[in-house]
């Protein structure tokens, strides 16, 4: 397709895949150094609306797959990107300087699933308290291991294994 | 494009006479749990930082634990305000991912049920907007033609909220015999209705002092940030999945879209009057076209729905009246969902909150979060 | 009857015994709710407020989004553990005699949220609950009958009943009991 192609010729090395979902959307793996350069590229083509950031866990392949779902409002188009990094360093560059979409996108990537996004400015937890340990959507998350919330002196979470400190 | 500075009172050691304000997780102009830090000078309102997880209900990870049909359940509850929406968007995921085809009668259904739903997320949005403002009349007669709408979906569904209603492929129950006449009275009604509120509104000083040219978004800050729905058309984004992306009955079924320019907080409301009257044209061409027919597809019903077990992946967006509404189904053709990522409008417009607050007063803070339609549920999931 | 300590002569009980009727009276019918929604229970106690149900022929015409001014607090909605203890604080600031309604099922057990790492099981964990309304969400007229029940109770001379929250030991005792 034609928009695979021009991305394409933007950066050649950093795509791994190009094909389509099974529903026609355009698709195009990219290895994760490239990710901001494509989908800078992606915004200079007319993809300006950043709908998704998906994070998959795959512990069976030790990755997580990220899926960027964007859309064209003028041409009416649609174009998935997906990277994948290892599920024990889940490192991968921000696209938030290029849709400030992805700010709280990655910020919930990041605290749900563990992926350190480099080059966002303000990464930390946005759902679940800060002190928070472990990722839930990770597929190996301890359910039976409950963590209780209280508050600190300043107003701020406290979080603890302790059932007897917080609720 | 300038890099985006968080929000630190580090960054500005100067300031050091502002104030730090907690519009705490509980407070009658946040609608749901909603934490607002605000850094004041004075009366301005300088820097915002919203925390939000208040009301984090963990829907994600129950996907993975939950059989495909019980997760319709979950999906009423994320947005509490537009229960069908939520289903509509998973459904057309497991559709498209499991080859399902749905009935047409059911498509025309599910849009009349869609659009009743817009229609009374927007007078419930219209009712708390006039009550944060100060128009405490806006509650009484925002709620009280939702209770007739309420009504009548709950003698489709059987209850006010959380209907429960959408399956794969079809729908749970067909029309009752009065619903034709029932449902066409009610247009009638809610549109002379929307013409005396929104006319008692916008004739009122106060309303229109305290909206127009309060909280503006232009276009690009709109796209930029991910603001869908009224909001993004406000501020001249001529976008509507509904017809642009048709899904359900929409692609034979005839309506305008609202768009505005302007981008404030009175232009949002508008867009929103506007879309109620374009709602109740979508209804009645609805049920003037209804074809006869089942409602669901031979071999899925009741039980069989059990035994729909996708394998793939799908991207379905819906148009909320919040904006848009994604749901990415991976499946891996077992009993459960392998993953279910909910694209939340709110938690998307939200992000542009504290942009637009920037340098405002704080009374202004009120009514640029009232006019952006946050429902906590939607954020937080 | 529970016994009164006012006066030692008949006359003054029965004195004193009116004033408190009286007073429990006009405590039950003036009940002033917090404005406390947290999900789609909230919604539905909205709706409990407007012109068709009408909550304000109960007492409880306005709710106060403070609660120093308010004595009843009906959580609505799905406690999770981050707001636990804001829920804390808030009924800590409200003054005595204070009432909770726990509206809906997810402050009564957790509702559908069993298998969640960020839900608390249920809001008489965190405060005590004077009465508990069922649904999800319960109809307005349901809450409607749940604010009944608990002016009748606090009308009544027993007083009312209020459960005090139970600790995990005893929970598991009594699950194994």
């Amino acid at each position: 397709m034609s928009i695979l192609t021009d991305l394409q010729e933007r950066s050649p090395a950093g795509v791994l895949q190009v094909g389509a979902l099974d529903d026609g959307k355009p698709l195009m793996r990219v290895a994760p150094q490239a990710l901001p350069q494509i989908a800078g590229a992606a915004k200079e083509l007319g993809f300006a609306h950043l709908a998704c950031i998906t994070g998959v866990d795959y512990p069976d392949e030790h990755e997580i797959e990220v899926i960027y779902n964007l859309y064209n409002y003028d041409q009416r188009e649609n174009l998935v990107l997906k990277a994948r990094t290892s599920r024990d360093e889940a490192r991968l560059p921000s696209v938030s300087g290029v849709w400030r979409a992805a700010l709280f996108l990655e910020r919930e990537t990041y605290d749900l699933l563990g992926v350190r996004f480099e080059g966002h400015p303000d990464l930390k937890r946005i759902l679940l308290p800060e002190p928070w340990v472990g990722h839930p959507l990770r597929k190996d998350y301890e359910m039976n291991r409950q963590q209780f919330v209280s508050k600190g002196p300043q107003g701020e979470d406290v979080v603890s294994f302790d059932p007897q400190e917080g609720w | 494009m300038a890099a985006y500075q968080p929000y630190t009172l580090e960054a500005h050691p100067e300031q050091s006479d502002w104030i730090t304000l907690n519009m705490g997780p509980q407070h009658p102009s946040t609608h749901g749990v909603l934490r607002l830090i605000l850094q004041l000078d004075g009366e301005m309102v300088r820097q915002v930082e919203p925390v939000i997880g208040y009301l984090h209900r963990s829907m994600e990870k129950m996907a993975e634990n939950v059989r495909y049909p019980h997760f319709i359940i979950e999906c009423d509850r994320a947005d509490y305000m537009a229960n069908y929406h939520y289903e509509a968007a998973y459904v057309r995921a497991v559709e498209e991912v499991a080859g399902i085809a749905p009935t047409p009668r059911a498509q025309f259904i599910r849009t009349i049920c869609l659009e009743f739903d817009r229609i009374q997320s927007h007078l419930v949005w219209l009712g708390t907007y006039g009550l944060d403002l100060g128009a405490l009349n806006a509650f009484w007669y925002g709620f009280r033609e939702r209770e007739k709408i309420l009504d009548l979906l709950q003698e489709l569904t059987g209850v006010r909220m959380h209907p429960n209603y959408f399956r794969f492929g079809g729908i749970k129950a067909d029309l009752t015999p009065d619903f034709e006449r029932k449902a066409l009275a009610l247009c009638d009604l809610v549109e002379r209705k929307a013409d005396e509120y929104e006319d008692f509104l916008s004739r009122s000083d106060t309303f229109v002092m305290r909206t127009q040219g309060v909280g503006p978004m232009p276009r690009e800050m709109a796209i930029d940030w991910g603001v869908t729905g009224p909001n993004a058309r406000a501020s001249g984004l001529d976008f509507d999945l509904r017809r642009d992306e048709p899904y359900f009955a929409y692609g034979e079924l005839d309506f305008e879209v609202p768009v505005r320019t302007e981008g404030d907080c009175y232009a949002r409301y508008v867009v929103r009057m506007e879309e109620v009257r374009q709602s109740v044209r979508l209804i009645r061409q609805a049920l003037d076209q209804l074809p006869q027919g089942p409602i669901i597809p031979a071999g899925l019903e009741k039980g069989y729905q059990f035994l729909v077990h996708p394998t793939g992946e799908h991207y379905a967006h819906v148009e909320e009246p919040r904006g848009e509404i994604g749901i990415y189904l991976v499946g891996d053709g077992s009993t459960f969902p392998y993953r279910v990522k909910m694209r939340s409008p709110c938690f998307q417009n939200l992000s542009v909150l504290p942009e637009l607050m920037r340098d405002c007063l704080i009374a202004d803070c009120v009514a640029i979060n009232g006019s952006l339609d946050l429902v906590m549920g939607c954020v937080d999931r | 009857m529970a016994p009164l300590n006012h006066a030692k002569d008949g006359l003054g009980s029965i004195v004193m015994t009116t004033v408190e009727d009286f007073l429990r009276w006009g405590r039950s019918n003036s009940l002033w709710p917090l404005t406390f929604g947290l999900a789609c229970c909230a919604i539905e106690m909205m709706s409990a407020q407007d012109s068709d149900y009408d909550m304000a022929r109960f007492g409880s015409e306005i709710f106060r989004p403070t609660p120093r001014q308010a004595d009843l607090m009906i959580v609505a909605g799905t406690v999770c553990k981050r707001m636990a203890p804001r829920i804390k604080t808030l009924f800590e600031q409200m003054a005595e005699p204070r009432y909770v309604i726990a509206m809906g099922a997810c402050t009564i057990n957790g509702g559908p949220y069993q298998y969640t790492y960020s839900v608390v099981h249920g809001v008489d964990k965190i405060i005590p609950v004077d009465v508990h309304v069922p649904g999800c969400p319960p109809t307005p007229e349901a809450l409607l009958q749940g604010l009944i029940k608990l002016q009748r109770a606090i009308r009544s001379r027993e007083g009312r009943p209020r459960p005090v929250p139970f600790s995990p030991a005893e929970l598991s005792e009594a699950s194994r009991s």
